[in-house]
């Protein structure tokens, strides 16, 4: 059985806005998460409640967000907390017989304690089987940030298991359009990939799409149409400052980081046509790197940072390419259907992702670049989107349900998934974070 | 629907006896300005451009004898410009026969009207994805132009822009809202 998880965005306390655009800075919006499908193979693991020194704030448990994260990601399956026949939080109390009774693999046990207007994190990691402690740290943060605290855990738990980096802390970038009252309105947001602490970036009453995460995750760069035509922007997210780094004649679209943050692939259509060129970011000059009639479009570089995958309809549909390095004279790489577009290297340069049409659905597929094997990853029928987690081990992107635009995560190899939806509206054109050191 | 509009200009054509001419869509590289990044486009197969100027026959001066028969052509010029709308197939930039009557009548329009300027923007439906739809949108909106170029109207006149699948005329995912989606919409400013 797979596993789904569906994320909407929340609309709660907006403000009449009288302004076309407003650059937000507070907490606004928050996507709710569905869990729908559960993996068979998914690890047991147990996250015992964390005992508690001092008084904590409220909100949820750190323990409850880590076991909430460990069962996203699909690769998990904790036990609830009242199923457990003890609630141990050191070794000492940990009794190996009765984990092993339970069916469980991995005991996570922990203790908070308040220190001021902070909170300190002791917690160790034992393998049920082998009766050993394979993680113990400590680990503290201000008493108003435990959820970053609870990712934090969350994502050493998940490389102790499985000997890569958690991803738990990284955030989303993704765009709602909220249509009620018959006026629509585009908001740009960043959230944790769960969907909680969603922060309003951009608002429009024109479309914002195509946001792209700089490497450092510090900035992001988007299309907007607020003045009536696609214009690639800069945005700091800390300062909330944005710079109009595009705006030729025709379409300014498709922005991707170069792996120094110093370039933006793009697609520009000053000459008449569709083509892919690379800003320096610094001169803003710009190189174009194809020139072909058909459509080129949706550049991005691969994992080595040499060669580039994008979209082309040179075949007469769209199809993805490769270039080794800029400029080269590009390599068709999709072959199983008459349209596949959009795609998506992950970090480990064995697969890209992409959009392909199976029959009548629109699915995301991944191609085995070792060996051009093609596998189709996804059941629904609207799908578009893809972005592929920086540990390489999950996939998020958008499809419909019903009617409206959702966004799901799913394990790298199609096996879990879970849907981020928006309690009313569309949340689209998702794009996940770098993972910030 | 645009349809019920089409067919009744279908109608009054017919009864005109104005569609002597309508067959006659062969190329013409050589006015208003059909540019060099035209050629390239078509080669793909994706955009046919429709040209022919006077040859589209509705202007044709052999048909219209008598006052009555001018001022007759001239409501179904005005009724043919009532549509604004123009729909393409899946994946295609390609002007559908049916729409090239009223491009014709929207390009001698501005073609007697050096003032008036009209804004193409060019749409897709949801599938597939967004940026490549952003493309395809301009690609539509490009050809529209080139086809009211080469019957009469100057580039200083247009604007394009595309939208992609972001502005959609019909929610819904029906093969019916995809159809009303995929279009470019003629703007007069």
């Amino acid at each position: 059985m797979m596993r789904k998880i569906s994320f909407r965005p929340l609309q709660a306390l907006f403000p009449a806005v009288a302004l076309m655009l407003l650059v937000a800075t507070s907490a606004q919006a928050e996507l709710l998460i569905r869990v729908t499908e559960g993996a068979d193979s998914a690890i047991p693991v147990s996250v015992v409640p964390f005992a508690e020194n001092g008084s904590m704030p409220a909100g949820d448990k750190v323990s409850s967000i880590v076991q909430a994260d460990l069962a996203m990601s699909g690769e998990f399956r904790p036990l609830p907390p009242q199923k457990m026949l003890s609630l141990p939080s050191k070794r000492a109390d940990v009794y190996f017989r009765d984990w092993r009774l339970l069916g469980q693999r991995y005991v996570l046990v922990g203790e908070l304690t308040r220190n001021g207007d902070r909170v300190e994190a002791r917690y160790e990691l034992f393998d049920v089987n082998r009766e050993e402690r394979i993680l113990g740290e400590t680990a503290a943060a201000p008493a108003s940030n435990m959820r970053s605290l609870a990712h934090h855990i969350s994502d050493k738990v998940y490389e102790a298991i499985t000997g890569v980096p958690g991803a738990f802390s990284t955030k989303l970038a993704y765009v709602t359009l909220d249509r009620a009252n018959g006026n629509a309105r585009y908001r740009l947001q960043v959230s944790d990939i769960d969907g909680k602490r969603a922060r309003i970036r951009l608002e429009s009453k024109e479309p914002i799409l195509s946001p792209a995460w700089s490497p450092d995750g510090k900035k992001l760069a988007y299309v907007s149409f607020e003045t009536s035509k696609p214009v690639i922007f800069v945005h700091e997210l800390g300062s909330g400052e944005r710079k109009k780094v595009a705006d030729f004649p025709g379409l300014n679209s498709a922005p991707a980081w170069s792996a120094d943050g110093q370039s933006l692939l793009m697609t520009l259509s000053k000459d008449g046509n569709a083509e892919i060129y690379q800003m320096n970011l610094q001169s803003r000059k710009v190189t174009k790197l194809t020139n072909h009639w058909a459509i080129d479009t949706e550049a991005t570089w691969d994992s080595s940072g040499e060669g580039i995958f994008f979209t082309s309809d040179r075949s007469g549909g769209p199809q993805i390419y490769y270039m080794a390095k800029p400029g080269a004279e590009p390599r068709r790489i999709t072959f199983g259907s008459r349209y596949n577009a959009r795609p998506r290297p992950d970090a480990s340069g064995n697969y890209v992702y992409y959009v392909h049409q199976r029959d009548r659905a629109f699915t995301i597929a991944r191609t085995n670049l070792k060996n051009d094997e093609e596998t189709v990853l996804t059941r629904t029928e609207s799908d578009e989107s893809p972005s592929v987690s920086p540990n390489g081990r999950m996939l998020i992107y958008a499809t419909k349900q019903s009617g409206e635009s959702v966004l799901t995560v799913i394990s790298a190899d199609g096996g879990a998934a879970y849907s981020l939806p928006a309690s009313e509206g569309d949340v689209r054109d998702p794009a996940w974070g770098p993972i910030v050191r | 629907m645009k349809l019920s509009a089409q067919t009744k200009v279908l109608a009054l054509l017919f009864s005109a006896g104005l569609f002597a001419g309508c067959s006659t869509t062969g190329e013409n590289m050589d006015e208003g300005g059909y540019g060099s990044d035209v050629a390239p486009i078509d080669q793909d197969g994706g955009s046919t451009v429709y040209g022919g100027g006077d040859q589209g026959g509705i202007s044709s001066s052999s048909m219209t004898e008598s006052e009555r028969m001018e001022a007759q052509q001239q409501a179904e010029q005005e009724a043919l410009r009532d549509i604004t709308t123009f729909y393409f197939d899946f994946d295609t930039s390609e002007i559908k026969p049916e729409a090239r009557d009223v491009l014709v009548a929207h390009a001698r329009y501005l073609s007697n009207n050096p003032g008036q300027k009209v804004r193409l923007e060019g749409h897709g439906d949801e599938r597939g994805s967004k940026e490549y739809n952003l493309a395809l949108g301009e690609r539509r909106a490009n050809a529209v132009q080139r086809f009211l170029i080469v019957n009469g109207a100057s580039r200083g006149q247009m604007e394009t822009v595309s939208y992609g699948e972001e502005k959609p005329a019909v929610m819904g995912s029906s093969e019916s809202a995809w159809a009303q989606n995929r279009r470019v919409e003629l703007v007069f400013q």
